[in-house]
């Protein structure tokens, strides 16, 4: 279905890369005028998405503003992008991040605004294209697209091992990556086994019947890939180097980034293996439940903020994995809300991170204490936005974790009760690093900088305003994602329906064997 | 339009001719010029090149035939491939003009050498008789042997040329040798008179055996094929740059096409038994290339053993088989020609003539010296990774497809572990260029304009093919065999 008017999905998508290819014949020498060029294009991204996600049609289950042309006929490859009620969202957050990531990281991108600028926005053309494209070979394509930006930008505006993470980052990714696009193809090549020509088309694809043995491989392969990304402990050891490592402003983005993990399990996992997915949900429940203790635990005695925050997301991470293989209405709806959540609170908490870091040159908890005295204004701030992030009823954290919790329970109640200690854990290292860096004696580090300038609370305005709003009116955003994750929930109740009877027929004849 | 006198098919014959009239003419021009006018034998040598790049293309899209008593296809696939080589004999030149000047270098010989290398390379292209395959061949190699040890002043230069000349007359001494025990056992040199003789006898036959299996190794040592390649890194890195870059794509791009030609023109009855050896050799290959490359610390290096690399990957198209399997190798030779060629573009643009940089220190910092000398490395460096949105990407989804249809899903994934492998040491050298500070302040050279056309021609054509694959090539009539 389609709303007609112009091709709005392909136009955020070229906005910034145009951007990002004008931004290198800019002069050098004004890095105010690179650093206005970043913000303009990223705005107008953002007003494009927030138009579209408020001229979405709620209550329909199929893409809007589809858009389809050939690319590459001769293997079935094409140009097909699409948004449907969760992608929608996420389309719309990367495009709203994007500018208040560039107003975090305005002071930081100083000296190499050109490199920033670039990077940044090819980066959200990246995720964008990731979110909206409904082709296997260019989702591929954009997969790999966002990563190159994020690896250089932590390689060259990264901290003192800046090398090391970057590199890290880009192994563990292509290793993942790799066996996904052998699985794209083999899943071709079955297409074409099957009707006699190639295609990588979801759509197409989805319908096809492969052999339950080859299928199982090419989801192993999809989700590896996709559990690296998100990261699904035992596999997240990439992201605390990557994220201390990175400019800790743009990792507001970078939570983003991680989202495409998560959307691939639901969008790819369930369209094509829905009974993989259904078979290995206990695994999936079982690593998620790990990651959620083992983050909190590991977060509680991380000595830096920024490695803190980096742990509490991969816990955050694996709350919405539990959402996701929870395979009921309640359980993907929250995690598709809390994949919005995430990187609300997360990023805002790097932002804040960023904007201490800015004053005391140390995100070090012990160098840290007695700034909310000083800086009352961002103690404010970063009270509401660490709220948020625990989990606290009345903003947006609660009701993603309560809904995912809800569909949890449902699925597999231990899960449940034993994950439940996750949202004390996220309070305990949360609010024990608030009262040790904001509260307690002074440290005596930034003494003499000022509390927020106009600036930086402009930045924050757009985060506080998404927890508060998202906190008291969830039903809107539910509303416009209700149908998509109906349609995604009854693919994989059929698949369960599928197994069920399978098992039962087994035993059937098994029974009539023994007989 | 065909023409024709005399018999003679002068359509078929007008590449090689002019090729062939244009080098001499090269040769004598080259007693006129003094040395400081020498631009104008490049521009000479040029436009000869254009006019048979043009000659050349005359025939696409005509009817296929075999002409000269069965010794030579004029069909889509000779066509492109002549086109081809043309095309990266005239890349070579414009690349070369301004290295032969830095490095004092006469020019005459130089383009001459490099003329007479694309006409065998034409006729390898085309070549359907065995003799007709080695006299191509011997016509290309013996150009290359010369322009290797070109830089004479060099001892590297020296011990480059030397070393190719020996294992290189070894190679076509077995090739030879296996072409005349293949005659033996059929009669005949002509592919299909073999293909014809051979019928029903399959691997009953030791006598073809032995002979395709000698012809074999003398291919795996001019494609530098595990074991066959020790020769290359020592070769590519003596000879001078712009001859190994025409080397490294050239050769590669024609002899893969010969071998295509070859072993399913010729030797049909015995596919089980080439396409095993070949499966092997592409493993080997792609493992042994691509750790070997890891732990270079010359760019030099590391570009002569990412080669042999990407001849694994193109081997494995050729495994594969079938209209997959010559699509892949067509596709992934026009790929590898743009990107690799680029790359030891940007090689030669760094270095300075006398003095070459080479070592990995030397790129550090290289992106704050010339940022744009360092965006067109990093889309090779990427390309040849296999990265979206470059050519390197589709060409590497052509092969595995074309591995997995044949039933070659082991190789398939072989090739996936090591381009885990290889993408650790091309960010390596994205990761000097960008991430680390210059070692020392050292002066890189502008590059000269016709640098700078080799460049932007190279990262075009690896950004347009990624971005657009269909535009100039319509991929679904690539011409098959």
């Amino acid at each position: 279905m389609s709303q007609g008017g112009p091709a709005i999905l392909s136009l955020l998508i070229v906005v910034p890369v145009v951007g990002a290819l004008i931004a290198p014949f800019l002069d050098r020498r004004r890095p105010g005028l690179i650093k206005g060029w970043a913000l303009v294009i990223s705005l107008l991204a953002a007003g494009l998405a927030v138009l579209m996600a408020a001229d979405f049609r709620s209550g329909f289950a199929d893409m809007q503003w589809e858009e389809h042309l050939s690319w590459l006929p001769a293997l079935g490859i094409s140009y097909h992008v699409g948004v449907d009620g969760v992608s929608v969202l996420l389309v719309a957050l990367t495009a709203f991040l994007t500018p208040v990531a560039i107003l975090a990281a305005w002071k930081e991108m100083e000296g190499r605004a050109k490199e920033y600028t670039v990077f940044l926005l090819l980066l959200e053309a990246g995720m964008i294209g990731a979110f909206v494209a409904l082709d296997l070979a260019l989702f591929f394509v954009f997969w790999e697209a966002m990563l190159i930006p994020l690896v250089l930008l932590i390689g060259v505006c990264g901290g003192e091992r800046r090398v090391y993470a970057a590199l890290k980052f880009f192994i563990y990714t292509a290793v993942g990556s790799l066996a996904m696009l052998l699985a794209i193809v083999g899943l071709a090549i079955q297409y074409k086994g099957q009707t006699g020509q190639y295609s990588f088309d979801l759509q197409q694809l989805a319908g096809m019947q492969v052999p339950p043995d080859v299928a199982f491989w090419m989801f192993i392969a999809f989700a590896v890939a996709f559990a690296i990304k998100v990261p699904v402990f035992p596999l997240h050891a990439w992201l605390p180097d990557a994220y201390t490592q990175a400019p800790t402003a743009i990792l507001v983005l970078a939570t983003m980034m991680v989202k495409v993990g998560t959307y691939g399990l639901l969008r790819f996992g369930l369209t094509l293996f829905p009974q993989q997915m259904v078979a290995a949900a206990p695994v999936f429940l079982t690593l998620g439940v790990i990651g959620v203790v083992y983050a909190g635990l590991v977060a509680i005695v991380q000595r830096d903020v920024v490695r803190l925050v980096a742990f509490s997301s991969v816990g955050h991470m694996a709350f919405i994995v539990l959402g996701i293989f929870s395979l009921n209405q309640q359980g993907i709806s929250g995690a598709t809300l809390q994949m919005l959540n995430h990187s609300i609170s997360t990023g805002g908490l790097f932002i804040l991170a960023a904007m201490v870091n800015e004053r005391t040159r140390s995100t070090r908890i012990a160098d840290l204490g007695g700034l909310a005295e000083r800086w009352p204004v961002m103690a404010a701030l970063f009270t509401l936005v660490l709220f948020s992030s625990v989990g606290l009823p009345g903003l947006n954290g609660f009701v993603g974790e309560f809904l995912i919790l809800l569909g949890t329970f449902q699925a597999e109640p231990v899960a449940a009760v034993i994950a439940g200690s996750g949202v004390v854990l996220a309070a305990v290292y949360l609010v024990w690093m608030f009262q040790r860096t904001m509260h307690g004696a002074d440290s005596g580090r930034g003494a003499g900088t000022r509390d927020l300038s106009g600036r930086e609370v402009l930045t924050l305005i757009p985060i506080v305003a998404m927890v508060v709003w998202i906190g008291l009116f969830p039903t809107t955003l539910l509303g416009k994602m209700e149908a998509s994750v109906g349609t995604l929930v009854i693919q994989a109740q059929k698949a369960a329906q599928v197994q069920t009877d399978g098992r039962a027929a087994a035993a059937l004849s098994q029974f009539q064997v023994d007989r | 339009m065909n023409v024709s006198a005399l018999g003679i098919d002068l359509t078929a014959l007008a590449p090689i001719l002019v090729l062939g009239g244009l080098a001499m003419a090269v040769l004598v021009l080259g007693l006129f010029v003094k040395k400081d006018g020498a631009g104008v034998l490049a521009w000479f040598a040029l436009l000869g090149l254009a006019a048979a790049l043009v000659l050349s293309l005359w025939s696409w899209g005509g009817t296929d035939r075999i002409v000269f008593g069965q010794m030579m296809a004029v069909d889509g696939f000779y066509t492109l491939f002549a086109a081809l080589a043309i095309a990266v004999a005239g890349l070579g030149v414009v690349l070369s003009a301004s290295y032969l000047d830095r490095s004092g270098l006469t020019h005459a010989e130089y383009y001459a050498l490099m003329i007479f290398g694309a006409a065998g390379m034409v006729v390898m292209a085309g070549a359907c008789n065995l003799i007709l395959l080695l006299v191509g061949l011997e016509l290309l190699s013996l150009s290359l042997y010369v322009l290797a040890g070109f830089a004479r002043t060099r001892l590297s230069s020296q011990e480059a040329a030397l070393k190719y000349f020996l294992l290189g007359s070894f190679s076509a001494g077995l090739l030879i040798y296996g072409a005349a025990l293949v005659y033996g056992a059929a009669g005949t040199l002509d592919y299909s008179g073999v293909a014809k003789a051979t019928q029903g006898l399959g691997g009953a036959n030791p006598l073809l055996l032995v002979g395709l299996g000698l012809i074999l190794v003398g291919f795996a040592f001019k494609l530098a094929l595990v074991p066959f390649h020790m020769w290359v890194p020592d070769v590519y890195e003596g000879a001078p740059t712009p001859v190994t870059a025409y080397m490294a794509v050239g050769t590669k791009a024609v002899v893969f096409a010969a071998l295509l030609r070859l072993v399913t023109g010729a030797f049909p009855a015995a596919r089980a038994e080439w396409v095993a050896i070949l499966a092997v050799l592409a493993a080997l290959t792609m493992i042994v290339g691509n750790v070997a490359a890891v732990v270079q610390g010359n760019v030099k290096r590391l570009l002569a053993y990412s080669a042999i690399a990407h001849a694994g990957y193109i081997l494995m198209a050729v495994v594969g088989g079938g209209k997959a399997g010559s699509d892949a190798v067509i596709f992934y030779l026009l790929a590898y020609t743009v990107m690799n060629f680029g790359a030891f573009a940007v090689l030669v643009a760094v270095g300075d003539g006398r003095e070459e940089r080479l070592s990995l220190q030397d790129y550090a910092g290289l992106a704050r010296q010339s940022p744009w000398l360092a965006a067109a490395m990093a889309v090779f460096m990427l390309s040849l990774a296999g990265v979206p949105p470059t050519v390197g990407f589709w060409a590497k989804l052509y092969v595995f497809n074309a591995a997995i249809q044949g039933g070659y899903l082991w190789l398939a994934l072989v090739g996936i572990a090591t381009s885990v492998v290889a993408a650790y040491y091309y960010l390596k050298v994205v990761v000097a260029i960008y991430f680390t500070d210059p070692v020392s302040e050292k002066l890189i050279l502008k590059p000269t304009g016709s640098m700078v056309a080799v460049l932007v021609v190279a990262v075009f054509f690896t950004l347009q093919m990624g971005l657009l694959p269909g535009l100039f090539l319509n991929l679904s009539q690539l011409p098959g065999l």
